[in-house]
Order: structure tokens, then C-alpha cells, then sequence
């Protein structure tokens, strides 16, 4: 009797706070800034560059967005957030969106209360050594001992790889990307495991990379994207649909130098609706015509923010492999937009 | 008198409650009574709101659902299969493993330190006084991860022990090959018994029948010696000459002992590399070693101070009146000074205790799965479980500090001075 009085307040509370809670593209737009929860420091990903302002490829997204909602890219403020604090930092409200290399699961989308509006990069969980181990497959690890960061898919992933291969090993968890790092290279854990993009962006800093190899063993499925708190389904509407205007740039030929003009001269339905050149895409979800357009403009399309921040040019070099367009073999297929 | 009696049969008026003494302390208690209680229930609404908003509950079920990770210092069998909850008893009984070897050895160390500290040597009263200020004057975090890099760095990966043939090894193990220091841990040998009594499961975990019997031995010799000791003190009271007892003590303490090690087959196994790491023996990770030295001198200094302000607290009478009657300054000090400078060090040492039991949750610095890594850690971010994980942690915490206060506080009152 006295519970169910106590759940129907907690419920009708809840109605008024839920009420009162939505809308969180109201908050960015009063607040004109929007926080984006990015990595510590996980180069070519999010991380702090020599003048101290963040860039990467998860970051590129952040300004994306504050161009598509805020009309200047330069309105975020980065909150780093470690493998450990970040889903804390997104439920609590302290960041707008998050977007850390972060693993969409059935339990973080159910359970922990969160939406992941798409998968910005396909990745897996792989293993780097230092070559003289002589090792050259993830199977002859038996008996490692490993190093995994605290509080993210990896450390079940790796537990479930060594159980299916009967194998054992000695975990060595650490708190983050820099400490798991100083313990690989100390030589406190024979090999480190992570995904295997976060591990080609460590291996680009060791002033030694040649000497380290990521084994060609890939354990598990890792979809990484930006993630928003459930409920507040405009918000992460815009999220996601910010995301796919920059992969059907990428297939439409829409980039960063010739979005301009492309709105003038393009004869392409799809791509004036895009650009906001025909019809009113925005206002479906609160934004302006040009929404899109901005988004594009801030750091390019998904091929351009690729290349320019880990693809193969830089030092992180990863090929784009399951990350390209659809019409190239790989798995990037935005919706219509109409 | 008339004037008494008629003021208290005044009438009660409003302003009293403030302005007469024998009501306004009542008032005062209980508007702060109710503004206690309307803070607090606006603290639990708040929450109770913000959880509802954000559709979560709180629900302690997680606990019973498979863990899935591993953990690398293990007291008690544990694998990925087992639970939440299981994690948890790890991690609880790794954070007492470190508070309870870190309390004995600071207690230690700061008891030295302290009584050095006061020694007429001018160079070792100086040394003890540079330890005490610069342990306890920078963070016990920084010692701790101080520590963990230096034993990280400074020792050589497990591979340098690979004996490759025509070779010479690049690093040799101490004591005829039974101890390996290497970048990850301390390799030790560990004690096996061939002809083994088994274990009695408790339903939680394991008992080793042999450690049981090992230690009831002890137990037998204790008692045994206590006699010993005892009838030399009944004859040192009638006849004035104390027989020696010393090769008693010595036989009564090693010989059952080693009797029973012996029938139960006590062989040590040494480790031995293998593959990439040391097989067999113990390892000793250097995450717990870390932890441990950097706890134990840095509350090892504050127990230090605590002891120095006892042993002065007595008055120099006693002392004197030590010397006057021959015994000499180790056993003044023993037998005179610190059974009554106990009654001053008790009571700060008690607040050591809880200090260096809640400093081992700065573990996670150097990956050592206690309660906070375990619980606090993974099982907090994989289940999603925040509130849920905080309550159990600070639940846990407090229940241990109560612990160590009250059993401390029996001790205080069995060595305080008894007034009659």
C-alpha cells in the first residue's frame, strides 16, 4: 500500500520532470554552445592538439553538429571523458551528445537508457604486440598477459575470445588510453587490446611504431557512434540525420569546397533537398534550411573528415575498409533524404 | 519568593520560545531538526525525480547476473561465469588483504619511527624527522604511483629469465631460482602439500583443511608456552632465580610444526618460466606491492608523530624513577613508558586505521582490483548501475570503518587508565 502511494509519486514526478527534461536541442540553443563528450585523448579520434583545441574524426562530428544547429562550428565546448566516466558525463546531462569511440550494444541502448543515432565507424577489437615476442597470431597469446582499459566492451570481448579458444591469460585493467600505453610500452603487459582503430592511433604516437604489429585477428564486432539519453528523440534525430548528411555528401560528390556551389548548380532532387535548395528538411526537426549545408561546410563530408584525420595519408593510416560508401563495398548507406 | 512564584504562573506567551532560556534551546534544536529533515527529503525527491526522468530504477538484481570479466588478483576461485556479486567479494577481500598487512606494518614502522625519532643520536632523530615531514606532507597518491613506477621500470620484463641455449639469461632469480622479480610482480615460491587434507567448502569459498590444522598446531604451542612461561614465573617468585626457558619456547613453537608439515607433505613449487610469463609459485603483483609500500610509510609517518606525542606525554618522573631501579633504557621504554603511552596513541592510531582503509581505494591508480575497481569500477560500467554500486560501495566502507572503530575502541578500553 504505502510502496505503490510512494511509486505513484515517483511516477507522477517523473511525468512532470520528463515534461520539463525534453529538449535538449532547446538547451543548446539557449545555451549557444553545445557540449560534446569526446576521448581524453585518443589521437586522430578526439584529442587536444599542440594549441590545446580538440580534433579528430569523432570531433569533426561535434562541429558538424554546432554548425547544422548553432551556424558556427566553433560553438562546442569538449568535454573529455574517460572509458569509465563518459556514460556518467551523458546520463547526467553534463554533455549534449557523446561521441567517443564509444560501442553500441544491446545493453547500453536498452538498459543504460541511451539512443545511439548511427555507427560513424565500423570497427573491431584487435590485439597489438611488440614484434619481438615473436608472436604473429591473437591464438598464441595463451598465457599473456594483457593489458584492457576499465568499463568498456573490450574487457568482456577479451574475456569471451581467451574462454572460446581455451586459453588463459592475466588481465592488467587500466583507467585509460595514456596509462594503458606507459604499461604496454614498460613492457607491464605483453600485448594491449582495444579496437583496432584506437590501437593503429597508438601505434602512430610510439616513437618506435615499426617495432609493434596489430595482429590480424579482429575478436569482435565494435559499431562505434554518437550516442544521445533516450527520450528525447528530436534530439537524437538531429544527431543522427547531421551524421548521415555528411556520408550522402560523401555520396553525392558534396564536399566542403563546393558545397556552395553544388546548391546553385545541381540538378539532383536528393541533393536540393539536402542542401535545403528545395523544400524545408530542417524545419521537420527544428533547424533551418541550410542546416545541412553548415554541416558539410564546418569540416567537409564523412570521406573528407576521414582522410584528413585518420585515413591513409596520416600517420594513424587506417584504409577505409568496412567504412566506405556502400557503393564502394564497405557498410556507410545513408537513408533517403525526403 | 512572591515574585518567583508569580512569574511562573505567567502565561505562556510566543516570544518565550525565544527569549526564555528554558525554551529556547528547544526551539533552536527543533527548527534545525526541520530544516535537517526538509533538506534531506528535498535530496532524496531530487534524485528520486532526476532517476524517474531518465526512466531508471533502482534494483539491486544486477548483482546476480554473470560478471564476464576477469580480475587478476584473485583470494577466492573466481572466472568470468561468476557474478556481479562475486566480483564484489574480490574486490572486498583484496581491499582487506592491503588495509589489513598495510595497518600491521605501519603500526610497525611508525612505532620505530616514532621512538627513534625521540633518540638522543642527533643524525637518527634528524633522519626520522625528514621521513615524517616529507611522507606525510605529499598526497599518498603520488607515493603510490612513485612506487609502482619504480618497481615497474626499473625491473626486467618476465623474458629476460628465458634461458636460451649457449646464452646467458639477462636476468638471474634470487635465492637458488626460487624468486623472480620482473616488471609485473614479484614470483614466489608456493607452499603445496603432497599429501593434502582437502578443503571444507562454506558455500562462499574454500577452506584449507591443511592451513586449519597448521594453524590449531599454533594455537596448541601458544598455550603450551604460556604454561612454560608461567611456571618459570611461579618459580622466579618463590626461589628468586628465573630458569631458563628459552630452548623450551624454541622446541615447543618449531617442533609440532614441523611434525605436521612433514606428515602433510610440505614441498614448496618453485616458479619457472614458461611461455610469456613465470608458471607456478605466487605472483605478487606489483600493483598490490605498490600500494602496499606507499600506504604503509606514508601512514606509517602519521603514526610515528602519534607514538613520538604519547612517549612524551609521560611524564620524564617515570623514566627517572625507571633508572633508579636499574633497568636498562630498552626495557624502560618497553615496560614502562609505552604500555602507558598506549592510552594517548590508541585513540589517533584508531583514525590511522580508517585512513589507510579508505586510501586503498586510490588502488584503481595502479589497476589493483579492489572494491573500488571491482564494484565501483567494471561492474558500475558495464551494468550501468551507478547509484546502485555508489550505495553498496559507501555502505561497505562504513561498515568496515565501523568495524575497525569498535574493535579498536575495546582495545582502548582495555588499556586506558581505570579510574576507582
Amino acid at each position: 500500500m504505502k510502496r505503490s502511494v510512494f511509486l505513484g509519486t515517483v511516477a507522477a514526478a517523473g511525468l512532470v520532470a520528463g515534461y520539463a527534461g525534453a529538449g535538449t536541442l532547446d538547451d543548446v540553443k539557449a545555451r549557444d554552445q553545445l557540449i560534446c563528450g569526446v576521448n581524453i585523448g585518443l589521437t586522430g579520434f578526439g584529442a587536444p592538439d599542440a594549441n590545446g583545441n580538440y580534433q579528430g574524426f569523432d570531433v569533426a562530428l561535434c562541429k558538424a553538429l554546432a554548425a547544422a544547429i548553432l551556424k558556427d562550428a566553433n560553438k562546442v565546448k569538449y568535454v573529455g571523458t574517460s572509458g569509465e566516466t563518459r556514460f556518467t558525463a551523458l546520463a547526467s546531462g553534463e554533455v549534449d551528445v557523446l561521441i567517443r569511440n564509444s560501442t553500441w550494444t544491446y545493453s547500453r541502448d536498452t538498459d543504460l537508457k541511451f539512443d545511439f543515432a548511427a555507427v560513424n565507424y565500423y570497427d573491431g577489437q584487435g590485439f597489438m604486440v611488440k614484434k619481438e615476442l615473436g608472436v604473429s597470431s591473437a591464438k598464441e597469446l595463451n598465457g599473456a598477459t594483457i593489458c584492457i582499459q576499465t568499463g568498456t566492451t573490450t574487457e568482456l570481448n577479451l574475456a569471451d575470445y581467451f574462454k572460446g579458444n581455451n586459453m588463459t591469460y592475466t588481465p592488467v585493467t587500466i583507467q585509460d588510453d595514456a596509462e594503458g600505453q606507459r604499461q604496454y610500452v614498460a613492457g607491464g603487459c605483453d600485448a594491449y587490446t582495444t579496437d583496432a582503430s584506437g590501437l593503429a592511433a597508438i601505434r602512430a604516437t610510439l616513437p618506435d611504431r615499426d617495432n609493434h604489429i596489430i595482429l590480424p585477428e579482429i575478436v569482435s564486432k565494435e559499431p562505434l557512434g554518437p550516442l544521445v539519453r533516450h527520450g528525447d528523440n528530436n534530439w537524437g534525430d538531429i544527431v543522427r540525420w547531421t551524421f548521415y548528411a555528411l556520408v550522402a555528401a560523401e555520396e553525392y560528390g558534396v564536399t566542403s569546397a563546393n558545397v556552395e556551389e553544388t546548391a546553385s548548380s545541381t540538378q539532383n532532387p536528393e541533393v536540393k533537398r539536402l542542401l535545403g535548395v528545395e523544400g524545408d528538411l530542417g524545419a521537420m526537426m527544428g533547424l533551418d534550411k541550410d542546416w545541412a549545408k553548415r554541416a558539410i561546410a564546418a569540416s567537409g563530408n564523412y570521406g573528407e573528415i576521414f582522410e584528413a584525420n585518420i585515413g591513409a595519408a596520416t600517420p594513424i593510416g587506417l584504409a577505409r575498409g568496412l567504412n566506405a560508401q556502400w557503393t564502394q563495398g564497405g557498410l556507410l548507406y545513408a537513408p533517403p533524404f525526403r | 519568593m512572591a515574585l518567583a512564584s508569580e512569574q511562573t504562573r505567567d502565561a505562556f506567551r510566543l516570544s518565550m520560545l525565544v527569549y526564555d532560556t528554558r525554551f529556547r534551546s528547544w526551539t533552536i534544536q527543533i527548527v534545525v531538526l526541520v530544516l535537517v529533515a526538509l533538506a534531506f527529503s528535498w535530496l532524496v525527491h531530487n534524485l528520486v525525480t532526476n532517476l524517474a526522468a531518465k526512466g531508471k530504477d533502482i534494483d539491486f538484481g544486477f548483482l546476480w547476473t554473470r560478471a564476464g570479466y576477469d580480475i587478476n588478483q584473485r583470494l577466492v576461485a573466481y572466472t568470468n561465469d561468476s557474478t556481479h556479486a562475486r566480483a564484489l567479494l574480490i574486490g572486498l577481500l583484496n581491499t582487506l588483504l592491503v588495509a589489513s598487512i598495510g595497518c600491521a606494518l605501519a603500526t610497525i614502522l611508525g612505532v620505530v619511527v616514532g621512538i627513534l625519532r625521540l633518540s638522543r643520536n642527533w643524525l637518527i632523530g634528524r633522519l626520522m624527522t625528514v621521513y615524517v615531514e616529507v611522507f606525510r606532507n605529499i598526497p599518498v597518491l603520488l607515493w603510490i604511483l612513485l612506487v609502482y613506477v619504480i618497481l615497474t621500470e626499473v625491473t626486467p620484463p618476465p623474458n629476460a629469465f628465458k634461458v636460451v641455449e649457449g646464452k646467458e639469461p639477462l636476468a638471474r632469480m634470487w635465492l637458488d631460482g626460487s624468486v623472480a622479480v620482473t616488471n609485473r610482480g614479484t614470483n614466489i615460491p608456493e607452499p603445496l602439500f603432497s599429501r593434502s587434507l582437502g578443503n571444507i567448502d562454506l558455500g562462499i569459498f574454500l577452506v584449507s583443511l591443511d592451513l586449519l590444522a597448521i594453524i590449531a598446531v599454533l594455537a596448541g604451542s601458544f598455550f603450551l608456552n604460556r604454561l612454560v612461561v608461567r611456571a618459570a614465573a611461579v618459580r622466579q617468585e618463590a626461589t628468586g632465580i628465573r630458569p631458563a626457558t628459552w630452548w623450551k619456547s624454541v622446541l615447543i613453537w618449531v617442533l609440532p610444526v614441523v611434525a605436521l608439515l612433514y606428515a602433510l607433505g610440505f614441498h614448496l613449487a618453485y616458479p619457472v618460466f614458461k611461455g610469456f610469463n613465470f608458471q607456478g609459485g605466487i605472483q605478487v603483483l606489483h600493483s598490490f606491492t605498490a600500494l602496499l609500500i606507499a600506504l604503509t610509510i606514508y601512514t606509517g609517518a602519521f603514526i610515528a608523530e602519534a607514538v613520538r606525542a604519547g612517549v612524551q606525554a609521560i611524564s620524564r618522573g617515570q623514566t627517572e624513577a625507571a633508572y633508579a631501579l636499574g633497568l636498562p633504557a630498552g626495557r624502560t621504554m618497553r615496560l614502562v613508558i609505552l604500555p602507558q603511552a598506549l592510552r594517548v596513541i590508541i585513540p589517533p592510531l584508531i583514525s590511522q586505521y580508517l585512513n589507510l582503509t579508505k586510501n586503498t581505494s586510490l588502488a584503481i591508480a595502479v589497476s589493483y582490483m579492489d572494491l573500488r575497481g571491482t564494484l565501483g569500477g567494471i561492474t558500475l560500467n558495464q551494468t550501468g548501475r551507478e547509484l546502485e554500486a555508489m550505495l553498496l560501495l559507501m555502505g561497505i566502507y562504513l561498515v568496515i570503518s565501523l568495524i575497525i572503530s569498535s574493535v579498536m575502541n575495546i582495545y582502548n578500553n582495555a588499556v586506558r587508565l581505570k579510574e576507582r
